[in-house]
């Protein structure tokens, strides 16, 4: 999507103040990342950083983190949403507490240390990461789903019910649409920390930009190190940036 | 029984259809006693009930046992004469409109697409769900190009409670249910919307149901009224009138608060009563003429009329004696009434006017008659007196509304409601 055709989309929802926003965000993005580019080409670098910075391999390892984060994502989707959204059922209702409680946990737990404790069960480091990062960012879709919803005024179900909607068309045509703001927000959120976790990967052969700094600790390549955080900053925050356009265009008209 | 009081003039055919509710108790897990203990009522058709009480006597969930929002625990709901007790809850509730406070319309949805919710879930073509939400947008008396598309957050809260009774009327149903509708707007947005409910009861004639916590607009919207107590006992069933000039007991009396005689005023329209005559003259006669005319009736006052026979100036005798020809300039702060008005509304004008009385007009503003104060006074007394004649007579009201045949007696009424259901 070109920032053309973003900035136009994003005019007609939103006012000027949040598009201006909205723009100064990929801008900064995109001053960084040139500036990092020409530091790369105009750098007295050694060959073995030459190397391991070398553009291409910098794509493969950026495709690969792309690849980690948005795997897990979807997961988490595919998990967290429907989870979330029986969690705030009257009859699940008791299992609330215990749940978020566990997905709490998932997250609190250090993440480098459950990706290595299942690289031990899992062979494959790219599906133990994954694993891992799906236990670490459950929790913000999972809650945000269960907040939005349960932010739905109750009225509302009411008068749906009221009206002879069903449970389920209620829930699908009431709850979830008012609660998709809020469900975005725990969307982006999740998307960003897997951004960031997705460099663990490395340490289990996951790939990944977290290659970079991994090769940068162990080398004592401090370059190569910065290089690969700051390329992982610079995707969190385009993700971020991603993530609150969808927020601006997918929020339901009328709130 | 004094019909006469209870009954609107009214132009539409009833299309609403009778409840009953036949023992019906509603039992919440976990609690000492029932929230609506064994409750028998008979909802007439095609007229408006309210169920006042004080709060958590159990008014709402008497309401909403009846379209099975709340599964009652025991009991049987007759909706017409269909036993809707074990019919699908779905279903059931698309045939009843539901109303709730502040309208509960859908954010993020269209004023339209508000109203066509239940029209689509029956299967409506697009064409006649169009055209029936353009209908009900002029009957809550709201510009449909105007609205239609708009959300609600662009409306004002009567707007909004407005488009909640259209959606609730969307599909026709027979019977309305009200949860406290005008709870949540401001006293003159509040008459007006209960006035406009009123004359769009005359039209469509439903059943409707209201819970209501102001005994005022029991009185104003009732034909029947439910007087609730703990446990949604009914301690008194009967008209406004009957419960301002006969109330049961003195929780009721405590109820209705103070001034039940001026409420009564609210009951009655200027255009039941005898209004007295008036000596009047046109726009364009000499004063000498009015002057005559007014001595040979042996009044003390000639109202004007323009060409289109409304009142323009009401004159005394020394007034008149100022003139020369009679103008049609209106005259500032003339007591007019319409004869739909209350005779609340009435005494208010007299009192505000030196007058001690006002001018009464009819459709088109054409001048019908005088009302005055003494008028207002004997309309009272006689309707305390008739109400109060239907109580007092051999049969007394239980017995005389047992016969459920007719279409709008209703069978419970007071003590020997609470009495059958003690044991
Ligand atoms: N879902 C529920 N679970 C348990 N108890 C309830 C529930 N709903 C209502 N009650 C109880 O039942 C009783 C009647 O409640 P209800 O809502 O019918 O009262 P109400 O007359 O409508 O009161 P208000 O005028 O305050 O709205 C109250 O004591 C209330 O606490
Ligand atoms: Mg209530």
């Amino acid at each position: 999507m070109t920032d053309a055709a973003v900035e136009a989309r994003v005019t007609t929802v939103g006012g000027a103040a949040t598009w201006k926003g909205l723009i100064v965000q990929p801008a900064a993005i995109a001053a960084v990342l040139a500036g990092f580019l020409v530091w790369l080409n105009l750098a007295p670098l050694t060959a073995s950083e030459r190397s391991t910075l070398d553009p291409a391999s910098l794509w493969g390892s950026t495709l690969e983190h792309l690849s980690l984060t948005f795997v897990a994502a979807s997961i988490v989707l595919v998990i967290a949403i429907p989870l979330g959204v029986l969690l705030t059922r009257p009859a699940l209702r008791r299992l609330r507490g215990p749940v978020l409680f566990i997905a709490n946990f998932g997250q609190a737990a250090p993440a480098i240390g459950m990706i290595v404790l299942l690289a031990m069960l899992i062979t494959s480091g790219y599906w133990a990461s994954i694993v891992a990062l799906v236990i670490y960012a459950a929790l913000p879709v999972l809650r945000n789903t269960v907040i939005g919803i349960l932010g739905v005024d109750s009225s509302l179900v009411e008068a749906g019910r009221g009206m002879g909607m069903s449970a389920a068309s209620v829930l699908f045509r009431v709850e979830l649409p008012l609660a998709v703001p809020v469900m975005l927000a725990g969307i982006r959120t999740a998307l960003v920390l897997l951004v960031g976790a997705a460099a663990l990967a490395a340490f289990v052969n996951g790939g990944g930009l977290g290659l970079l700094i991994t090769t940068g600790v162990n080398l004592y390549l401090f370059s190569v190190l910065i290089s690969g955080a700051l390329l992982i900053a610079l995707l969190a925050l385009t993700i971020d940036w991603l993530g609150r356009v969808v927020e601006h265009v997918a929020r339901p008209k009328g709130l | 029984m004094s019909e006469s009081a209870v009954s609107r003039p009214s132009t539409g055919t009833i299309s609403g259809k009778s409840i009953v509710l036949d023992n019906v108790t509603k039992q919440y897990p976990g609690q000492s006693s029932p929230a609506v203990d064994g409750v028998t009522l008979e909802i007439p058709a095609g007229k408006i009930v309210m169920l006042v009480g004080p709060s958590g006597c159990g008014k709402t969930t008497t309401l909403k046992m009846i379209n099975r929002l709340i599964e009652p625990t025991k009991g049987r709901i007759v909706l017409g004469d269909e036993d809707v007790t074990s019919i699908g809850g779905d279903e059931l509730r698309r045939r009843i409109g539901y109303v709730i406070q502040a309208g509960g319309l859908f954010p993020h949805m269209t004023v339209a697409a508000n109203i066509a919710i239940v029209p689509k879930m029956l299967g409506w073509d697009k064409g006649r769900i169009a055209a029936r939400v353009d209908e009900l947008l002029e009957l809550v008396s709201l510009d449909p190009a105007q609205y239609r598309d708009r959300f609600p957050k662009e409306l004002s809260g009567g707007q909004q409670q407005r488009v909640g009774v259209a959606r609730a009327l969307a599909a026709d149903p027979p019977v309305l249910l009200m949860d406290e509708p005008f709870g949540a707007v401001d006293p003159i947005t509040r008459q007006r919307l209960q006035d406009e409910l009123l004359s769009i009861q005359e039209e469509v004639q439903k059943t409707i149901v209201i819970v209501t916590h102001d005994f005022d607009e029991a009185v104003k919207l009732g034909d029947w009224i439910v007087v609730f107590t703990e446990g949604a006992r009914i301690v008194q069933y009967d008209t406004p009138e009957r419960i301002l000039a006969e109330p049961a007991n003195a929780f009721v009396e405590n109820f209705i608060g103070s001034g039940a005689g001026l409420k009564q005023l609210t009951l009655r329209r200027v255009g039941e009563v005898t209004l007295a005559d008036a000596v009047t003259v046109h726009a364009g006669e000499a004063a000498a003429s009015a002057i005559e005319k007014m001595e040979r009736a042996d009044h003390n006052h000639v109202v004007v009329l323009d060409d289109r026979e409304r009142p323009v100036q009401w004159l005394s005798r020394r007034q008149l004696a100022r003139l020369d020809t009679l103008t049609d300039v209106p005259e500032d702060k003339l007591p007019v009434v319409g004869q739909g008005a209350t005779l609340n509304d009435a005494l208010d004008t007299m009192l505000v006017s030196s007058a001690g009385a006002a001018l009464v007009t009819g459709r088109r503003d054409v001048f019908l008659g005088v009302i005055t104060v003494e008028t207002v006074m004997d309309a009272i007394t006689a309707a305390r007196a008739s109400a109060a004649a239907s109580i007092g007579g051999p049969v007394g009201t239980n017995s005389d509304a047992i016969p459920t045949v007719a279409p709008d007696a209703p069978t419970s009424a007071g003590s020997s409601m609470s009495q059958a259901h003690d044991d």
